[in-house]
């Protein structure tokens, strides 16, 4: 059996499929781009609101770039790829829940003490 | 490509395994639910980090004019702004930006590597596997520098109230900001950080296993997919960790 592969190794090695790698440079490329962006709103706009929903925008579009392309997702069945989708919405709602909460607590903190 | 994926003696029957649900393979469907309770956690991790802003007082004077005070949420660029080498240098995020690159550029070469599995190409997945190593070790290394600068501390340090510096942080006292803000810090990098160093032993094992020609002899190259999927998702991790703890 073991020599058997070690033929086939031989003979596989003639008709090894040419790479095909341009979509995943494509996707590095528009990663370094969006990244790149990023920095330029850090360093050229002031802080605030509108400044950090660029950010997460921003963020949102690499993180589909990389499951999408990457992990492969993209390619995967329909049925896997809402399976993975739908159970993240709950955490949304952990988000705008504890933001609340935090801006509750420390808004009675500072009534607390005025 | 997933169909280039089959077992030894595949079953055929719908009830004895050759049923793949969802078109993927058990190892692979499990590794992507695995993956998705992981997201749950570093989810919790960062919401908490927003819950513990909110309920602080943000920093509301000049940017050029910040000094860190226990009384307000330190602004991020103003606490990373060091690089190894360039020592009393303000070098906002310089670093960071670093790490982001070194950590994508890993992200391709393990592609790269899956890539070259579904071809059957040994020596192109051991060349990419390679490189995926040797940038997953420079980020670690990386990650260590940031650790021992962050808990050493800057040259001037925080001036308390009674005329007292602290230098540094730990659990309990941070220069920087309120102690929750060096808190957060350590469990955020330091559990992406133990999940980057997991999937570099990971690596490291596909990685003799390559050479050793064991995947050439399965005939596939699930195993350096597998892998793979979490590589990414410690990437994809790091691009939420950079932009709520970095950026924001």
């Amino acid at each position: 059996m073991a020599h058997h592969h070690t033929e086939n190794d031989f003979h596989k090695a003639g008709d090894i499929p040419k790479p095909q790698t341009k979509a995943i440079w494509k996707t590095f490329g528009i990663l370094v781009g969006l990244t790149a962006v990023e920095f330029l709103f850090a360093f050229t706009m002031d802080a605030g609101t509108a400044r950090n929903a660029i950010f997460i925008i921003l963020t949102l579009f690499k993180a589909f770039y990389i499951v999408a392309e990457f992990m492969h997702l993209k390619h995967e069945a329909k049925s896997l790829i809402w399976s993975i989708i739908i159970p993240l919405a709950l955490v949304i709602w952990l988000m705008v829940a504890l933001l609340a909460e935090g801006s509750y607590y420390y808004e009675s903190i500072t009534n607390y003490f005025n | 490509m997933s169909t280039s994926t089959t077992l030894e003696a595949p079953n055929t029957g719908t009830w004895d395994g050759g049923n793949e649900p969802m078109k993927a393979s058990y190892g692979k469907l499990m590794m992507w639910f695995f993956l998705l309770s992981d997201a749950f956690t570093f989810g919790a991790f960062l919401i908490v980090y927003g819950l513990a802003r909110h309920s602080h007082l943000p920093y509301t004077g000049e940017p050029e004019a910040f000094t860190f005070s226990t009384e307000w949420w330190p602004i991020p660029e103003k606490v990373f702004n060091a690089f190894p080498g360039f020592h009393g240098v303000d070098l906002p995020l310089a670093f960071v930006a670093l790490m982001t690159m070194i950590l994508i550029l890993s992200s391709v070469t393990m592609v790269l590597a899956v890539e070259a599995g579904h071809r059957m190409d040994k020596n192109d997945v051991q060349k990419w596997l390679l490189w995926t190593i040797l940038f997953g070790a420079t980020f670690l290394g990386c990650q260590a520098w940031e650790w021992s600068h962050f808990i050493s501390g800057t040259e001037e340090g925080m001036l308390l109230a009674d005329g007292t510096r602290i230098f540094g942080a730990n659990l309990t006292v941070n220069q920087y900001g309120p102690p929750l803000f060096a808190d957060l810090f350590f469990f955020i990098t330091g559990f992406h950080g133990t999940h980057v160093f997991t999937g570099w032993i990971l690596l490291l094992i596909i990685f003799i296993n390559t050479v050793n020609g064991v995947y050439q002899k399965r005939g596939h190259y699930e195993m350096v997919e597998k892998v793979g999927l979490y590589w990414h998702f410690v990437d994809l991790v790091w691009v939420f960790v950079f932009t709520f703890f970095y950026l924001i």
